[in-house]
């Protein structure tokens, strides 16, 4: 059993012993930090070594360093085959994606960071909700899915599109809370321009009125500080 | 690198995808020095060097497009990089620098003897990162230099995590073997 957990000890020490370059660079995770850190306080062994290894960070970082920078001739290089290169023309759905991309890289970290847990519990919070209401309205005789007769059968004269509209978020908006809002409105970010986005709801058409309707409680929405119709 | 940074990056490459010129600049400007010194390492020429970070960041300008940001803009371009230099030293067939090539590369001062009897350490340090083989060169750099996690060599160099470890390992024994040669008696291994 000693020898066992000697082995295991051992074992572990070599694989604390392969992290000591991670941890001299800062880029381990904070578990493994924590390991080496525990493993440095109690093996004097593990310290010496890690003092040899930062002596190996530091002159391989002094050698680099050392090597200098390319001359301009690579960036000239560079440009005059860039500029030999067939002009290519942009795809509306990348300009789309790079916008959104844009917009979010330019929330602070802590912002994202505080969007992404309220956004896990505004979705815990919606799961609870469309469960109590699934619950209560659980029809108590067997349906079946087939059309029912007593419904007059409509048809429009011709495809008509789902309900769009152009939207600017106030500028303090969260993540969280433009995602929350998308998705309580079945809406999806079809294109941006200018900080204007514009937003299909749902995949059906809908009449005037509601359209209007939607329209004002889009508007009346905190972090929507402009909501209009648009085709 | 921040997370600020890496974030900046993925919007250039979305700017770049999109034939945005200035985008190109400014990555070239945050990113080529790195490239550059990356490849030196590696090919030991600084002109191959030069010419390789031309071929980098115009192979980024053409796939920007395909970029899907699961590994940071640095990671991917140090992989490109390293897929170029492989290519620029099979190209002059001499992949398979053994350390007494290496040696010979290097200048013709102080030789790593030499050095200690200076009690310069740091310098003998030096010439023997120099002296290491291309894989465990490669390996240092990554991981001192470039500030590359586990995760991220494995990607770069393409072999799984473990062997990212266990290679580190051995490169830094090789290092101690070659100071050890040269007079420099650090304890370990």
């Amino acid at each position: 059993m000693m020898a066992m957990s000697n082995k295991m000890s051992e074992h572990e020490s070599s694989e604390i012993e392969m992290l000591l370059p991670w941890h001299a660079a800062g880029t381990l995770n904070p578990r493994d930090a924590r390991r080496v850190e525990e493993a440095l306080a109690r093996d004097p062994a593990l310290v010496k070594q890690y003092a040899a290894i930062r002596e190996e960070y530091a002159e391989t970082i002094g050698l680099n360093e050392s090597l200098g920078a390319p001359s301009a001739r690579a960036m000239q290089k560079l440009f005059a085959a860039i500029d030999a290169e067939p002009e290519r023309k942009p795809s509306v759905s990348r300009t789309v994606s790079a916008r959104v991309t844009g917009f979010f890289a330019s929330l602070s970290p802590r912002t994202l960071a505080w969007s992404g847990s309220l956004a896990a519990l505004a979705l815990l919070l919606q799961a609870g909700v469309i469960g109590v209401v699934l619950v209560k309205n659980q029809p108590a005789a067997f349906q079946t899915a087939s059309l029912s007769t007593n419904e007059p059968i409509t048809r429009g004269l011709g495809p008509e599109a789902p309900p769009r509209a152009l939207v600017r978020f106030a500028p303090d908006a969260r993540v969280a809370d433009i995602t929350t809002l998308l998705d309580s409105y079945q809406a999806s970010i079809v294109d941006t321009r200018g900080g204007l986005f514009r937003l299909q709801f749902g995949n059906k058409a809908m009449p005037k009125d509601e359209v209007a309707n939607l329209m004002s409680k889009l508007q009346g929405e905190k972090i929507v500080s402009l909501a209009v119709a648009a085709p | 690198m921040s997370a600020t940074q890496a974030a900046s990056d993925d919007v250039l490459i979305a700017r770049i995808a999109q034939g945005d010129r200035l985008a190109m600049q400014v990555l070239y400007g945050r990113h080529h020095v790195r490239v550059f010194r990356f490849g030196v390492r590696l090919v030991r020429d600084e002109q191959v060097a030069e010419d390789l970070i031309s071929e980098v960041f115009l192979d980024v300008w053409r796939q920007a497009g395909k970029f899907e940001g699961r590994s940071a803009v640095s990671t991917w371009l140090l992989a490109i990089t390293r897929f170029k230099a492989l290519s620029a030293l099979r190209r002059r067939k001499d992949v398979e620098l053994d350390d007494e090539a290496a040696n010979a590369i290097e200048d013709a001062s102080d030789n790593p003897e030499v050095a200690v009897q200076k009690k310069d350490t740091s310098q003998a340090l030096r010439k023997c990162l120099t002296g290491l083989s291309l894989e465990h060169r490669e390996i240092v750099d990554l991981v001192y230099y470039h500030e590359k996690s586990v995760e991220e060599v494995a990607e770069i160099v393409g072999i799984p995590e473990n062997t990212v470890k266990t290679r580190l390992f051995y490169a830094r024994k090789k290092l101690a073997e070659l100071l050890k040669a040269a007079g420099v008696e650090r304890g370990w291994p």
